[in-house]
């Protein structure tokens, strides 16, 4: 059946069709018809940010913790640019988002009109794809076509720009089933001589080991699933990057903790000296590597993934397997099962021996010794009140992003959000909103650095529009933590323009919204204050003062390998060379 | 905890050096790009190639199919083997690209080339110009007493042959179209 109706009304319908309930969003000029339409109708709830950048992080929260696609809704010009950010970091994390930007009208393209920017142009490069619609007759058809690009084959950020005649205009809507998508179709099931190649490879591994990445996440749950199948079946040990936490979860038996930079001693020495890498989701991104030409030198390496451009982009993989990891780990465990589930059970036990005593380092340990709370300790009270709550957590970016990686377990996928591939500050606190709005009932945090937490406070203003309880766990070193820590390692300890000066007073602040503030100095008083903000109904700004100069641990330093990793207590004298002083 | 001292002059170049089992000879393909024919998809192809470093030899496109609303974009790109076949797969996953063919591997290809060339001269120098261009099948288009523009196709070395040929006898412009190029035998 086709309707004829006004664009802005085949925008709403094409939005219910697809299953949206939750827009993020912000009004303007060019978008107006289609905000007439939905104010009209109840069926999808808009969320009115403070800030378009803010609208695209809440979609990316809401979509990582649900495995729906997010939406944002913004207008021409600034509303569009503003956006880019998110876009951005929704590409490099895989994360699928419908941003659909208001257009000056067709006439006046190119004339340099009131609010107008090229914003297809501009988004070009940080989208999968993007389309300006000239026509009301091509939306419909457009928004079906958005939704299928943003979620299948490796998922991520889609725009469609909307001018505004084409809003007011009337044409024919088409209902998603009957709705050409286009040949974009990626293939799902990957090469089964491929994966009877990797059985085989597993049935003589003596040193294997399973690096997991954000992939399995995006997959669906069935895949983690499976991952966690895999796992338990061939007992082999499992790591993952900072994305695909969750995935296989921190307390299973298999469990040797994140990889890469920051990641654990286990974790990186048994991927360097593995004999079998299976590398699932993940992407051999350079903070995982660490120097390529060094890395894990004597392994086999196999890589599962959905992208053929992530084969051989920095690693020279010895078997590539295209497709989904749900449909590829399913067809495995097939062949492998079938195989009569052989693994060189004798060798990979020792191979735990050798973990373990890697393992013993304890190369997370701290010391909170006096009246200082240590940012870990404040995250391990955390993780302690806290992990048997319905719990999601979100991260801004900096040291503490890596220590709730290091400190925090998760034992479910879509439960940690955290901005990976692009690092962008700013990302927690509007994800948050983004995680509650979809998760009402749930414990939603923001773990934060006061400078991150700063780039986007105007968000209080939502939470408190909404309602929404998040809490904001701000570990307050009075730094930009992870530079400070860059400038002592590489740049003689001159601190330029690191530290946080002018701070408010973020009690106060939370006051001035209507929310509640805690401030807390004393290790001793951390749990109680930490249950206050728990039990407080509402958004909570947790000022937590922790020590100024903790540096984050263990690290491999730039252009260093995976073995020649930076403990805690380690001089970290000539640590890094002057090959890895330009590496970021 | 000390300061780490950053040797004066230090090498700028990227530390990240991939060292993989590919060779780090520099090759030349000539790839064949099929893809719907929308606005800004050029846009997309040759953004992909400014963002990630590749370089672009030459670039021709245009409509092949008109009732298909497709188009097709020879490319010719230099690169190691790892960046070639990146090259590919970073253009397949565009989803306006149908088909991205690699004539260098893929089999014997045709390439040519056409070449609009302007030579200007009298007396001696004019014949010998137009003698040259008769050897090298070139066809005069346009001629006025003192200049002659020359139309030649062919492979590109060829054309960069004439070129030199012409630059002692009064060569004052050039215009090129960059290399089209299809499979040879009935094989698409």
């Amino acid at each position: 059946m086709t309707r004829q109706m006004s664009g802005a009304q085949i925008v709403v319908k094409a939005l219910k069709d697809q299953g949206v309930d939750t827009v993020f969003g912000y009004p303007g000029g060019a978008v107006l018809p289609i905000y007439d339409e939905i104010f009209q109708q109840n069926d999808i709830r808009h969320v009115l940010v403070r800030h378009e950048q803010a609208a695209t992080h809440a979609a990316e929260g809401y979509a990582r913790s649900t495995g729906k696609p997010g939406v944002v809704l913004v207008t021409s010009g600034p509303g569009a640019t503003n956006a880019v950010t998110g876009m951005t970091d929704a590409l490099m994390d895989s994360i699928p988002m419908i941003v659909l930007t208001g257009q000056v009208p067709t006439f006046m393209i190119g004339n340099d009109a009131f609010q107008e920017a090229d914003t297809v142009g501009i988004t070009r490069p940080c989208t999968k794809h993007n389309w300006l619609v000239r026509d009301t007759n091509e939306l419909a058809k457009t928004m079906h076509q958005a939704f299928h690009v943003a979620t299948s084959g490796r998922p991520g950020p889609v725009l469609i720009d909307i001018p505004k005649d084409v809003q007011f205009a009337n044409g024919t809507y088409v209902a998603p089933a009957k709705a050409d998508k286009g040949h974009y179709n990626p293939r799902v099931k990957g090469d089964m001589d491929r994966i009877t190649e990797l059985a085989a490879l597993m049935e003589t591994a003596k040193k294997p080991v399973i690096y997991s990445g954000g992939g399995v996440i995006n997959s669906g749950k069935a895949a983690s699933m499976l991952l966690r199948e895999l796992a338990e079946a061939t007992k082999f040990p499992v790591t993952s990057t900072l994305m695909g936490l969750g995935a296989y979860p921190a307390s299973g038996d298999n469990w040797i903790g994140m990889l890469g930079m920051h990641g654990t001693y286990e974790a990186n020495m048994t991927m360097h000296d593995c004999d079998l890498m299976i590398c699932i989701g993940a992407r051999f991104d350079d903070r995982i590597t660490g120097r390529v030409d060094a890395f894990s030198p004597n392994s086999k390496k196999v890589h599962i993934d959905i992208d053929p451009s992530s084969i051989n982009k920095v690693i020279h993989v010895d078997v590539p397997i295209i497709g989904d990891i749900g449909h590829v780990l399913e067809d495995l465990l097939k062949i492998w099962k079938s195989r009569g589930r052989k693994t060189e059970a004798g060798a990979i036990s020792k191979w735990w021996g050798k973990i373990n005593e890697w393992r013993a380092k304890d190369c997370l340990a701290y010391k909170q010794e006096g009246k200082i709370i240590k940012p870990q300790y404040a995250l391990q009270r955390l993780e302690a009140l806290t992990k048997d709550h319905d719990r999601y957590i979100t991260t801004e970016v900096g040291q503490h992003q890596m220590w709730a990686a290091q400190f925090l377990g998760f034992n479910d996928p879509n439960r940690w959000m955290t901005s990976g591939g692009l690092g962008t500050m700013g990302y927690g606190f509007p994800a948050s909103i983004g995680v509650q709005m979809a998760h009402p009932e749930s414990l939603v945090i923001n773990i934060a650095g006061e400078a991150s937490w700063l780039m986007n406070m105007q968000e209080m203003g939502t939470a408190m529009q909404y309602r929404l309880p998040v809490k904001q766990f701000i570990l307050n070193n009075e730094r930009l933590g992870m530079v400070r820590q860059w400038q002592e390692l590489l740049h003689g300890e001159r601190y330029s323009s690191s530290w946080s000066e002018s701070l408010p007073d973020f009690v106060k602040l939370a006051e001035a919204f209507g929310a509640k503030g805690i401030q807390v100095s004393d290790p001793d008083d951390l749990d109680d204050a930490i249950l206050e903000m728990i039990n407080y109904d509402g958004p909570v700004l947790f000022d937590c003062l922790v020590e100024k100069h903790e540096n984050c641990f263990p690290m491999i330093p730039s252009g260093k390998a995976h073995n020649e990793m930076l403990l805690g207590n380690a001089s970290t004298e000539g640590a890094i060379e002057s090959g890895g002083a330009v590496m970021v | 905890m000390n300061a780490l001292r950053i040797k004066k002059g230090a090498s700028r170049k990227s530390a990240y050096d991939l060292k993989s089992t590919y060779g780090d000879e520099i090759e030349t393909h000539t790839l064949a790009v099929l893809v719907d024919n929308e606005a800004g998809v050029l846009a997309r192809v040759i953004g992909l190639f400014s963002g990630r470093g590749y370089n672009i030899e030459s670039l021709t496109v245009a409509e092949t199919d008109h009732a298909g609303h497709l188009s097709r974009i020879t490319v010719v790109t230099t690169g190691t083997p790892q960046v070639i076949e990146q090259i590919k797969a970073q253009l397949g996953r565009l989803v306006p690209v149908h088909d991205v063919h690699d004539l260098t591997v893929e089999g014997p290809s045709v390439e040519r080339e056409l070449a609009l060339i302007k030579v200007a001269g009298v007396g001696e120098k004019r014949v010998e110009a137009m003698r040259t261009s008769e050897v090298f099948r070139a066809n005069v288009v346009d001629s006025t007493l003192e200049s002659f523009v020359f139309e030649i196709t062919g492979s590109p070395e060829k054309i960069d042959a004439f070129v030199e040929m012409m630059r002692p006898l009064g060569l004052v412009e050039v215009a090129r179209t960059g290399v089209a190029a299809i499979m040879r035998g009935n094989a698409t």
